[in-house]
């Protein structure tokens, strides 16, 4: 069992949950929590969601976007208050997670929601002082969507952001606003000579398109590894 | 089974068109409900298609979700591969789609 | 039971409306998918009966269009707990496809494009419950929705109107379909709750 400690809001829609879990065996960056709801008379609905930071003892966060008409991410942003109880199970899932201690150079593409697990991989490497070199290109619609935006724009050695808006950018931005193209993932991924390890979140669809993207510019499929957000969010 | 397969699109037999909506997510969406069943993490287990023989992690599966129970399926030809449903405390898996699960222990 | 989530309601009944044990009233039409979505063209599209006997009995899409229509107004209840109530169709009853069958078979396998299966009693699919669909609210049904044609029996879960039907498999002996081998009922009666195997 968990409960709320304190919450923050990355953006009006999205906040993230700090919640204290005791006994909690640790995690890596990249892992998933099945968080699970239950009403008074035993009705319950249950939602995966990334866990967003480093490992840190019995301490686990979780960014929650809220889904207007959705039946999870309303309570998770809206009702839920510090201290009242949910239940989570977890860590989950072995394959999408960055280790500290691997060598490769790390490509991190991350469209809307899907900056969760990759900014715990960010969180990780630093928590772990790993010198490993990070390239994360971040699709929003707007610069308002940016999650964790403060935190991306301190310095942290070794670690390259670079925001991509398919919307609407600042003013003087020198990018246009669109979605992802092979050339924003030519200049800003690691190239495949470096053979990167890339992990891709996100929508599906946008998953879909930046895996392909990558693929055409010659990565080994094998590097790349996807976490693809279904069609029941909320 | 690479990130790079629209095999969803093509045509089969029948003469029938099939469109990829989209509508499914990474194998690792099996990940907590599959480690309620086998204790284990099954995510870093290889599958086979017996279907059309495409071998690769179970995370490579395309998972439909949206339904009564999970659904994965080949990311080359979308034969089912995997089904999980999960009701009244019971769990039934259906690996008939998978000629074997190799899963890494510890 | 779990922990209880403090002002955690969920997607409840609304007001007296009587609804299956366990079902949430929904106004829109939730889009279910256990797989890519098959598109199939009117001039490919055909629907074939086959009795235990292995005789077939197979309709065009323009000889069933020829077939008379009824537009039934109907509440359906999908098996994930939404229910929507009031929905109309147009489509070809079963009782008019089969009533030439010479048939001993007491079990139905409806079959769809795509591969899909679902088994129903055969009585079921009489006496005005069960309908071969093509329109759904004064529209032809759109694909996500099973179109061109879907089965619709909607005093069972809906996971038994096989969307893109394709055919019917008489049969003397019961075959279970895609959920009904996974762990969901064999019958499923939203009234009694026959959700699952054992229910």
């Amino acid at each position: 069992m968990a409960r709320l400690a304190e919450t923050r809001d990355e953006t009006p829609t999205a906040r993230t949950l700090v919640l204290d879990v005791p006994g909690w065996p640790g995690h890596l960056a990249g892992q998933h929590v099945d968080v699970r709801l239950t009403a008074a008379d035993g009705y319950s609905a249950q939602r995966s969601y990334s866990l967003a930071a480093a490992a840190d003892g019995d301490r686990v966060e979780l960014t929650v976007q809220n889904v207007p008409d959705g039946e999870v991410s309303p309570y998770l942003t809206g009702v839920f208050a510090a201290g009242d109880p949910v239940e989570i199970r977890g860590p989950v899932g072995g394959w999408f997670v960055w280790r500290p201690d691997a060598p490769a150079p790390v490509t991190l593409v991350a469209g809307g929601a899907g900056a969760a697990p990759l900014m715990a991989m960010v969180r990780s490497r630093r928590a772990a002082g790993s010198r490993v070199p990070f390239r994360l290109v971040y699709s929003v619609r707007t610069p308002g969507d940016r999650w964790y935006a403060d935190e991306l724009r301190r310095p942290d050695p070794g670690v390259e952001v670079f925001p991509l808006y398919t919307r609407a950018a600042p003013d003087g931005w020198p990018r246009p606003p669109g979605r992802l193209a092979k050339g924003d993932l030519a200049a800003w991924a690691w190239p495949p000579e470096f053979d990167p390890a890339c992990f891709v979140c996100g929508p599906t669809g946008f998953v879909e398109a930046a895996a392909d993207l990558l693929v055409a510019l010659g990565h080994d499929p094998r590097r790349i590894k996807t976490e693809r957000f279904g069609p029941t969010g909320g | 089974m690479g990130p790079d397969t629209g095999a969803g699109a093509g045509t089969r037999a029948e003469a029938v068109v099939y469109e990829d909506t989209g509508a499914y997510q990474d194998g690792n969406a099996l990940a907590g409900p599959l480690s309620e069943v086998f204790g284990v993490d099954v995510t870093r287990a290889a599958v086979r298609c017996t279907a059309c023989g495409l071998a690769g992690p179970l995370p490579r599966l395309r998972v439909y979700t949206h339904a009564p129970g999970a659904v994965a399926r080949c990311p080359r030809c979308e034969h089912v591969v995997l089904r999980l449903v999960l009701g009244n405390g019971t769990a039934w898996l259906d690996l008939r789609g998978t000629v074997g699960l190799r899963v890494p222990l510890a | 039971m779990g922990i209880v989530s403090p002002g955690f309601h969920g997607r409840r009944r609304q007001g007296d409306v009587k609804l299956p044990p366990g079902q949430y009233l929904t106004d829109d039409f939730p889009v279910l998918s256990a797989g890519p979505t098959p598109r199939i063209d009117r001039d490919e599209w055909e629907f074939v009966v086959t009795t235990e006997t292995g005789d077939r009995r197979r309709w065009t899409w323009r000889e069933f269009r020829a077939l008379p229509s009824e537009t039934p107004t109907v509440d359906i209840h999908c098996v994930t707990k939404w229910s929507k109530l009031g929905t109309t169709w147009t489509g070809v009853s079963l009782d008019t496809l089969l009533a030439d069958m010479d048939t001993a078979a007491d079990h139905a396998l409806a079959r769809s494009y795509g591969g899909y299966t679902t088994n129903l009693p055969l009585e079921d699919l009489l006496d005005g419950r069960a309908w071969l669909a093509y329109r759904f609210d004064d529209e032809d049904l759109h694909p996500e929705h099973g179109g061109p044609v879907r089965l619709l029996v909607p005093h069972l879960y809906f996971w038994k109107s096989a969307k893109w039907v394709h055919g019917l498999d008489l049969l003397t002996q019961d075959e279970p379909g895609f959920w009904e081998t996974a762990g969901y009922h064999d019958y499923g009666d939203p009234w009694l709750e026959q959700r699952y195997q054992g229910d």
